[in-house]
């Protein structure tokens, strides 16, 4: 694995082993120092051009505990404000010497053109309305960790799918590992068109309650509003939210999910996303290890985890 | 020797830029310069509809003289300019400042005015002080005149000039950014997508505008198959519609977006095999007039941008005659009638450009052997850009001489200025 772009890329094997891989991250993020020499000498650079505090921490985080140098691009005070073009940012980055590039964009593509013009290793920390794959891994690693396996398994991805990098990268990640996906959301806020994606779609969130093994609820964008794809958050919130009286009729056991940040009484419920189906925390828990694995396997060949 | 009267054998003689005899064989004694045109089709100049010289404005991405020698290694021997330049040719300043440059071109250089001040869409150009520079073609092209009310005008006005309006079908409000064909590749790739609708909706108000004016309406870039039948029907309720589309849309589809590669950012963007197969068709059955490249250059920083931040647009000058000749599957007759004489009508350049090749006649001509093969190579561009999404592909047929106004300007394959 040279870079990692696209769920789509991995494949079941390439998933499996993340994950496994993952497991082992897991154990050492629990230690009391959550730290190993596997990528000591080798350089990240984490090139956010859209601010994600979350993410960006979170790799840069997963980088530091693998003893790697993390170097952080910031783009509101660099020569980007100078009018910098990508190619040349990424180029002059390149040339201070980097092994792997952790690129966050607000367009779609951004870290395959990226990956076209360097020769360190590309992982996409989401670009656009396209993909966001560790979320994926880590998504998939938190059910898996909770529910065991994906294999069967029903999954509601709920509200703004159109508009999230989020969603295409479960839906692509979620099917491979076997699991049954829908998603539900107003017309407005679904793809154009969803030829090819392995799914079902409905609009009807109360009828599958009852049937699901995890609902994952995506973030609701206040500037959706302005664009008169719905009349009103709080005709969402009565549809589509999930509110107690809708978490109330989720099987037991069934897992309560979300990318954040949340936006509580939209989406999602406070008393909800506090409640103990509720693995959000675990998410955020899980996607250090899940992006050590990554960082891990793109840059640590024959290094030892331990 | 093929024109629109015909297909034949013969050799021709030109002098001071006109075609002088035409003959089987002519007698060899003959003083000047030789031509061989052994295995070619010798044909009427090929003429563009629609080619963006960016002059003035965006001279780093073309000027009148780059782009008039990739036309004229392409067989153009005429190019219908694009107003959308900064500023705008909206005026008979501008208007003249491009002709000007154009004289020292190697092609015939053209100019299309803009229908609206600035291209805004909001007031009417002076389309009667550059139709007296003989500007025969207007239109706002790069966007779509949106006002129905303006353009209804517009066309009204026009009528009186004699002259014709040509519309970039967009409807902004259904468009608005978008940055490729709204479908299955928007969807998955993540990329605010462009309905076939958005065409759609202002051809078919364009044809009813043209019903209600009585006047004429070029439709510039058809890409779609909805776009394709709207206009079929016009045409055979009788209105005075005609329409061109450009090569990438008869041979490119939105997949082709897959990874991101701005070369393949166009507008209209490219469409789903149906489409491709409905634009073959309407170009087989006469729907379709011409063949328009809608050449557009774009720097290579401009390019290099993220996909919805780089301009849309593709070469296809130098590529067009191929592209025809390689994947239409019409005879060569008919691909030089969409290339040349029918373009060449629509311009208001009949007369001059597309033929006949026959004494008397400008000596605007266009030889090119169908059969050669050859491979596109982007870095052997003679535009100043080098956005094509065709490099590397093999294609059949090619230029080996343009001979524009009397003058040989390419020959074996060879700008010679």
């Amino acid at each position: 694995m040279k870079h990692l772009l696209s769920m789509a890329d991995l494949g079941v094997d390439g998933i499996e082993e993340i994950l496994r891989v993952t497991e082992s991250f897991v154990e050492v993020t629990a230690r009391d120092i959550p730290r190993v020499p596997a990528l000591r000498g080798k350089t990240i650079v984490s090139l956010f051009y859209e601010e994600s505090t979350r993410t960006r921490l979170s790799f840069e985080s997963a980088a530091k505990r693998l003893s790697a140098d993390v170097m952080t691009f910031s783009v509101a005070t660099s020569s980007v404000q100078k009018g910098e073009s990508l190619k040349d940012t990424v180029e002059t980055i390149q040339a201070m010497g980097m092994d792997a590039v952790v690129v966050r964009h607000a367009s779609a593509g951004v870290p395959w053109q990226v990956s076209q013009w360097v020769d360190a290793s590309v992982v996409n920390a989401g670009d656009g309305w396209h993909e966001h794959p560790t979320q994926a891994l880590l998504d998939a690693y938190t059910i898996r960790e909770r529910l065991g396996s994906l294999e069967g398994r029903r999954i509601a991805i709920v509200g703004d799918v159109k508009h999230s990098r989020v969603a295409r990268s479960n839906v692509l990640g979620f099917h491979a590992l076997g699991a049954e996906v829908t998603l539900v959301a107003p017309p407005t806020l679904l793809p154009p068109s969803l030829e090819g994606w392995p799914c079902e779609v409905t609009t009807d969130l109360d009828a599958l309650l009852p049937k699901l093994d995890v609902i994952y609820v995506l973030r609701m964008q206040r500037e959706r509003m302005t664009e008169a794809v719905l009349p009103s958050m709080r005709e969402y919130t009565s549809r589509y939210g999930l509110t107690a009286r809708r978490a109330a009729n989720l099987p037991d056991g069934a897992l309560v999910m979300h990318p954040g940040p949340m936006n509580r009484g939209v989406e999602i419920a406070a008393e909800v996303a506090d409640a103990p189906g509720t693995v959000i925390t675990r998410q955020v828990a899980n996607g250090v290890a899940v992006r050590m694995a990554v960082l891990f396997l793109l840059l640590g060949s024959g290094a030892s985890i331990a | 020797m093929i024109d629109a009267t015909g297909t034949r054998r013969a050799d021709v003689a030109v002098r001071d830029g006109v075609i002088i005899e035409v003959a089987e064989r002519l007698d060899e004694s003959t003083q000047g310069l030789e031509l061989d045109a052994s295995g070619c089709v010798v044909a009427p100049g090929l003429v563009d509809l629609h080619t963006h010289l960016r002059e003035p404005g965006r001279e780093e991405a073309e000027t009148v003289e780059s782009g008039s020698r990739a036309a004229a290694l392409g067989g153009y021997t005429a190019v219908v300019a694009m107003p959308n330049t900064e500023p705008a040719i909206d005026s008979a300043a501008v208007v003249r400042q491009v002709l000007e440059l154009g004289t020292k071109a190697m092609v015939d250089v053209r100019v299309a005015g803009a229908i609206t001040v600035g291209r805004a869409g909001t007031q009417l150009a002076p389309l009667g002080e550059m139709a007296d520079l003989g500007v025969h073609l207007f239109t706002d092209d790069g966007a779509g005149v949106q006002d129905a009310r303006l353009m209804r005008r517009a066309l009204e006005y026009a009528g009186g000039l004699g002259v014709v309006l040509a519309q970039h079908c967009e409807d902004e409000s259904l468009a608005a950014g978008g940055h490729m064909h709204e479908g299955e590749w928007s969807s998955r790739l993540g990329i605010p997508g462009i309905p076939a609708e958005a065409e759609e909706l202002m051809v078919a108000r364009d044809v009813a505008l043209s019903r209600l004016t009585g006047a004429p309406v070029h439709f510039l870039h058809l890409s779609t198959a909805v776009s394709v039948d709207i206009v079929r029907e016009a045409k055979a309720a009788g209105l005075s519609v005609t329409a061109e589309a450009a090569p990438h849309h008869f041979t490119l589809t939105h997949d082709s977006v897959s990874a991101y590669d701005t070369r393949f950012k166009v507008n209209p963007p490219l469409r789903t095999a149906v489409d491709v197969a409905a634009v073959k068709q309407g170009l087989a059955d006469g729907t379709i007039d011409a063949i328009a490249t809608d050449h557009a250059p774009h720097s290579q920083e401009a390019k290099e941008a993220p996909f919805d931040q780089a301009p849309p647009g593709m070469l296809g000058l130098e590529t067009a005659l191929a592209l025809a000749l390689t994947e239409l599957e019409l005879p060569v007759e008919q691909v030089l009638a969409l290339l040349s004489w029918q373009p060449a009508r629509i311009a208001g350049l009949q007369g001059q450009h597309g033929g006949p090749v026959a004494p008397g006649h400008a000596a605007n001509l266009c030889v090119f052997d169908p059969e050669a093969q050859w491979t596109v190579d982007g870095n052997r561009m003679a535009s100043r850009s080098r956005n094509t999404p065709f490099d590397g592909m093999a294609l059949r047929g090619r230029v080996r001489h343009t001979v524009c106004r009397g003058e040989a300007v390419v020959i074996d394959g060879v700008a010679q200025r």
